[in-house]
């Protein structure tokens, strides 16, 4: 192998990268955009959800309970209708996610002791939303039934302390239960993979395509050279945008950084082997750049987004996934940036990531050295 | 004009199903998708893994325990000793909850004082934190009532039957188990779509562009509108076909019900293809290479599903992020998507997404179409 040669091949495709400026420019700006569109786009804590209310019995009760729905920051009352049709509406064309029926004899059902039911119609489309709104009326509700209880038995001469039970919650590694700060250190896992796979895997397909791989062949280079030379220059570009992945991420939106700095620059040097190697090997096997964006999507960014545990939890995932995510590189990146970030954990402890991650790293550069042959068919 | 149209349909129908990996990469990872995000994108939380602290070790400690082994969210899997043990638990990421009950508790709770359960959860992805925060409310809460009814029943037993209380009927509608599933295939259908057809048709145009074959096509007598039509018509043929097959994944493999009519989904879906085909040929006119036209359809297509609402309500984000929603035509085709697969509504309630998707796709198609006569140029 000749670093000369490996040179001339990498400076070819420095060259290629910049003349074509457009894409050198969302490259190097494709990371600030995905941060900025998860970061703020990305928030799963709920407020002011819209609510239509419908008050059947219209009593000074009733008007209590409503108000108490009205002044919780999680609820806006945007109206307030006088029939289950209204409702039906609101919900169908998404108006409303709640509907809050109170029953016509709500009043005298309290008066004559025993419980009385309130009725919460939810939108059930987007589960999440319905779970958390379900949560925060049935607070709401119980907060009212307490306060009505603890009057009643007043009246009745008797005394009750108010709250037998508080619960204090502590949320660990992300007091504030940020979502941005959670989803963030994944978005580093996305930006590698589309920087890595998908640009690497266009570029020995392009000569493919382009009929320039003969030329390329004809000349003294080795496959091995050609294979570093194309991917040195992609290398040093994802690990730029690594650093300025970081520097948002702790600068812009204050996600606390607790572990070393040198330890996420290592981790995203192996991951980036690791998307590199995949790329160049699929770029090998695919012959145009159709097909080589297509499988790129299908093997590096669909489990970078969906299996890694960027946004959805790999515990609450069926058994059998939950085995294959074991087998994919993106899941050990994305725990090594959070426990980087937010855990702060040593990392002589973060071998369990570690470790695969630099397995995969060096099977997938060796499987991506053996593919490629300087070879026409 | 029949006849060259057929002619290029001919050419472009063998080009696509010419190759057998092409062939496979129109149909397979569409499918695989959504396999994985049928099964991978979940909300819910079931069996979050739990430690317990009970250092009180009365009847009323073992009850609020008991309570959370017999939930279905959460997993108690081990009683500790040691306070210290819950730290290492978390960090180790072993458990995700910890409940730490001090001895002393069911004296306060005893002498009507405010008895504290301490909560530790692990918030490095602050969704399952959230959920699981609420179910602890609802969970805690309901011990307080109980054991409030249980001392009413001490006191004053002849009360119980009059004191008044009052619950929440909670009835989601539209997806009565609240599943995630439910929420998101009518949603990969959308999404699917959406990457396929962009990255199919702005691919095919500029791709002849790169190899140099769009010369030789404009010496022909074929005119740029009946070239158009000939790129698109094939890829607009292809996405119906995907979506019938996705479709058909989400019905029959994952059991999610359609409630609405057909016709409007077909409709929905027409005008939907008419957008994305035109979003295709815009990128295919400002790109001269594939790699370009792959870094600006990509562009395109993080902040289109991203600002869709596809997995991320769009009430929460910033309100420039909510205007900007509304230029993104995936948005309003979710909404036709969820209407008529979850809710079931018909063309009197989505009649604005269709026009807003009409108008879109009218105003796309027009504005690539004028772009590329003066690209041909």
């Amino acid at each position: 192998m000749s670093l000369t040669r490996l040179l001339a091949v990498a400076k070819k495709e420095v060259v290629q990268i910049l003349r074509d400026s457009r894409s050198l420019f969302i490259v190097v700006i494709m990371p600030a955009t995905l941060m900025l569109l998860f970061g703020y786009g990305v928030n799963l804590d709920l407020k002011h959800m819209p609510i239509y209310v419908f008050d059947r019995d219209g009593s000074q009760q009733s008007q209590d309970l409503l108000k108490r729905f009205q002044s919780s920051e999680y609820f806006k009352v945007v109206k307030v209708v006088d029939g289950y049709p209204a409702i039906a509406r609101a919900l169908d064309d998404g108006h409303a996610k709640m509907g809050i029926v109170i029953p016509w004899d709500f009043s005298q059902r309290l008066r004559d002791g025993g419980p009385v039911q309130v009725q919460a119609l939810v939108d059930g489309t987007d589960d999440n939303t319905a779970n958390v709104l379900i949560g925060y009326a049935q607070a709401v509700v119980q907060g009212y039934s307490a306060q009505i209880q603890l009057d009643w038995l007043r009246q009745h001469g008797q005394s009750l302390q108010p709250a037998p039970l508080s619960v204090e919650t502590r949320t660990w590694y992300n007091e504030d239960l940020e979502s941005s700060a959670f989803i963030i250190p994944g978005v580093l896992a996305l930006v590698m993979s589309v920087i890595g796979a998908f640009l690497t895997s266009l570029t020995i397909a392009r000569e493919w395509e382009r009929g320039s791989m003969e030329q390329l062949i004809s000349t003294p280079v080795s496959a091995m050279e050609i294979m570093f030379g194309k991917l040195a220059p992609y290398f040093v570009l994802g690990m730029f945008d690594t650093m300025v992945c970081a520097l948002i991420a702790i600068y812009w939106f204050h996600v606390p950084f607790r572990g070393s700095f040198v330890t996420l620059l290592i981790s995203s040097a192996l991951f980036l082997v690791v998307v590199l190697s995949l790329g160049f090997f699929i770029s090998v096997i695919a012959k145009t750049q159709f097909a080589a964006c297509q499988i790129a999507l299908l093997v590096t960014f669909l489990p970078a987004f969906l299996l890694s545990g960027f946004l959805f939890a790999i515990e609450q995932m069926p058994v059998a996934l939950q085995i294959i995510t074991r087998i994919l590189p993106a899941r050990y990146y994305v725990s090594l940036l959070k426990k980087i970030f937010l855990k702060g954990t040593p990392t002589a402890m973060l071998y369990g990531e570690l470790i695969p991650l630099a397995v995969f790293a060096f099977v997938l550069a060796l499987l991506a050295t053996r593919s490629f042959h300087k070879r026409l068919e | 004009m029949f006849g060259r149209l057929k002619q290029m349909l001919i050419k472009e129908f063998i080009q696509v199903f010419r190759d057998k990996r092409t062939r496979f990469l129109l149909f397979g990872p569409p499918i695989i998708q959504m396999l994985v995000f049928g099964y991978a994108a979940t909300y819910e939380i079931h069996h979050v893994p739990t430690v317990v602290l009970d250092l009180d070790h009365s009847q009323e400690s073992r009850e609020l325990v008991s309570r959370f082994t017999s939930s279905p969210y959460f997993d108690v899997q081990r009683q500790l000793t040691d306070s210290r043990q819950i730290r290492d638990l978390i960090d180790r990421g072993e458990a995700t909850v910890g409940l730490e009950i001090d001895a002393g508790f069911a004296q306060k709770l005893r002498s009507g004082q405010t008895a504290p359960l301490q909560v530790i959860v692990d918030a490095t992805n602050s969704n399952t934190a959230l959920i699981a925060s609420s179910y602890i409310t609802q969970i805690a809460l309901g011990f307080a009532q109980s054991y409030q009814q249980d001392r009413i029943d001490r006191i004053a037993p002849q009360m119980v039957q009059a004191i008044p209380s009052v619950e929440l009927e909670q009835r989601p509608w539209y997806n009565p188990e609240l599943s995630s599933r439910w929420f998101f295939v009518p949603g990969v259908i959308g999404s699917l779509t959406l990457v396929l057809v962009i990255t199919l048709t702005a691919f095919a145009v500029v791709r002849e562009r790169e190899i140099g074959t769009l010369e030789q096509i404009m010496v022909t007598p074929i005119r740029p509108f009946e070239f158009i039509l000939g790129k698109t018509l094939p890829f607009f043929l292809i996405g119906l076909l995907d979506v019938t097959l996705i479709a058909l994944v989400g019905s029959l493999w994952f059991q999610v019900p359609f409630r609405g009519s057909i016709l409007v989904l077909f409709a929905g879906t027409v005008l939907f293809l008419l957008c994305m085909l035109g979003v295709g040929l815009l990128i295919s006119t400002v790109s001269s290479t594939q790699q370009q036209a792959m870094v600006t359809a990509f562009f395109f297509i993080m902040p289109a599903i991203t600002f869709s609402g596809f997995g991320f309500p769009i009430s929460t984000m910033p309100q420039w992020m909510q205007y900007f929603s509304y230029c993104i035509p995936l948005r309003y085709f979710l909404i036709v998507l969820r209407g008529t697969y979850l809710k079931g509504v018909g063309m009197n309630i989505l009649w604005p997404q269709m026009a807003a998707m009409a108008a879109m796709a009218f105003s796309l198609l027009t504005i690539s179409i004028l772009r590329f006569h003066k690209a041909l140029d």
